[in-house]
């Protein structure tokens, strides 16, 4: 019986990858395949992105601020207190801001697409597409995949100077240094091999992101408990591939830039 | 020469009207270890409105969503306008899509839409439309003629059951289908409201020249807009007949239908 089940759990398992590989090659069939919905990725890039500016700049503030905090003890006990704009740059740069940004995101957004594609193949709207005529995956899926796509580097650019600027007051807080001083010692310690691969891995955070909640939303069953199913499962899912995408380009810059 | 004759005989039939449009034999679908569709046969022909009349859970809406490409079913022979449909490409299914209008359950309108926005949707994306004062003028027509005209720029969530429906009706129609599929079209509305769309559905098959069947559990509806009516039961008919002979029929089942109707 434990067997069976196991067995049947390897299966879907299987089914379900499956589907999220056609559902990809439909994903690149529909880019191309003419009649591109234009107006509707501006109007995705409008929801996706600006609408949340507020809440990644909130969240990078404090975490810039908290960042300082937790840093300056350790740079005090090394006697490093100056290095603190270095030591926010790179870490939050790098690494944490992409990340944290792009975990958020997920939060926000690869929920909201999976429950409202989820809550439209429920109400039957996605079926009521199909049968007339037209490409709901070109329509839907295209569109906001392209725009988390489009959005997400750009949130997390935006993400990583609120979070440099809350770092600067946070250091202001006990010690002093000024406007210029602060981000002359941020901009000098980045260069190329830790911005281009931060912002390259925000793109593939943002395609996962969308992808992830169409293809939870595309393929929720049809009740209305599955729209809370789809909604939680495409953050988690989206959630496990931004860390299994960071594990990677990790492993990728080390090579390309760091042996 | 069968050929000749058979096109003649093909000709002379859809001019008395008798063309058939929708033909299924020996249809099956299975869910799993549920056979829903045992063997279904059923030839619809041009405007013709054939009700199918069942408990819930029988396989009347597995039906119509096999026939409109939903769902493939598992066994059997699906013709729409002769064509075999499984045997149709992707492009060749969205071509015969676009010859289909169907009403779903809850109307399905697009949410975040207001309803012009609604009709305009097939018109842009599957007509490929440009001239928004065509576009207008249509959404216009089709409103009117589902009564619907003051709703134009309201959102789904503004309107009632009843308006949904007509709203869902007009979407549908917008495109000129030739086969309208109606799931439960008066599910979930008053009587009178009931009787309206049901009077609407007449009216369409009139104005439209539409072939349609139509799913329901709603004895008004059927006496009102059925030419023919079957009754299905655990996946197959088991009766058919028009209203009134259905009425009079010794058939258990179709009994148990008509026997609160006087």
């Amino acid at each position: 019986m434990a067997e069976e089940i196991t067995i049947s759990g390897w299966k879907k398992w299987l089914e379900d990858i499956g589907d999220q590989v056609a559902f990809f090659f439909k994903f690149i069939r529909n880019i191309f395949s003419g009649g591109f919905e234009w107006a509707e990725l501006v109007r995705q890039c409008y929801e996706i992105g600006y609408r949340s500016i507020m809440l990644v700049g909130i969240t990078s503030f404090i975490m810039g601020v908290v960042l300082i905090v937790q840093l300056r003890p350790t740079l005090v006990t090394f006697g490093a207190v100056s290095m603190m704009p270095q030591s926010l740059s790179i870490s939050f740069v790098r690494e944490l801001g992409p990340v944290i940004i792009a975990l958020i995101c997920a939060g926000k957004i690869a929920s909201s697409i999976g429950a409202e594609l989820g809550s439209m193949k429920v109400t039957e709207q996605l079926d009521a597409m199909e049968v007339s005529g037209a490409n709901a995956v070109q329509y839907l899926a295209v569109t906001r995949i392209l725009a988390t796509t489009i959005m997400v580097p750009l949130l997390s650019l935006i993400g990583d100077v609120i979070g440099l600027f809350g770092g600067f007051l946070a250091i202001n807080l006990r010690d002093s240094i000024s406007f210029q001083l602060y981000f002359h010692k941020v901009i000098a310690s980045l260069g190329f091999s830790d911005l281009f691969p931060a912002f390259v891995k925000t793109i593939f955070f943002g395609f996962a992101i969308g992808f992830i909640g169409c293809y939870k939303g595309f393929h929720s069953n049809k009740g209305t408990e599955s729209v809370g199913i789809a909604a939680n499962s495409a953050v988690v899912t989206a959630s496990l591939w931004i860390f299994v995408i960071d594990a990677i380009s990790v492993q990728v810059t080390s090579l390309l830039f760091y042996h | 020469m069968d050929e000749v004759k058979t096109n003649t005989e093909q000709i002379t039939e859809a001019k008395n009207g008798k063309e058939v449009v929708i033909a299924l034999k020996g249809l099956k679908k299975s869910f799993g270890k549920n056979e829903v569709l045992k063997d279904i046969t059923l030839e619809v022909k041009r405007g013709e409105n054939v009700l199918i009349l069942g408990k819930s859970g029988t396989g009347k809406s597995v039906t119509i969503q096999c026939i409109v490409g939903l769902l493939t079913p598992d066994g059997g022979s699906l013709k729409v306008f002769g064509e075999e449909v499984a045997q149709l490409s992707d492009k060749e299914l969205k071509q015969l899509r676009m010859k289909f209008g169907f009403l779903f359950q809850s109307g399905a309108l697009y949410d975040s839409m207001t309803i012009r926005e609604n009709l305009a949707f097939p018109l842009t994306r599957v007509l490929k439309l440009t001239d928004q004062r065509e576009i207008d003028k249509r959404i216009e027509d089709v409103l009117e003629s589902v009564g619907l005209l003051e709703a134009t720029d309201k959102l789904p969530s503004d309107l009632s059951g009843g308006m949904r429906k007509r709203a869902g009706l007009a979407r549908t129609l917008i495109i000129n289908p030739e086969i309208m599929l109606y799931d439960e079209p008066t599910t979930c509305l008053d009587p009178i409201t009931s009787r309206e769309i049901s009077y609407l559905i007449l009216e369409i098959q009139k104005k439209y020249k539409t072939s349609s069947i139509i799913i329901t559990h709603d004895m008004e509806c059927a006496r009102i807009a059925a030419d023919r009516i079957l009754i299905m039961d655990d996946g197959k008919f088991v009766a058919e007949g028009s209203f009134d002979e259905l009425h009079r029929s010794t058939n258990k089942i179709a009994a148990s239908f008509f026997k609160d109707i006087l």
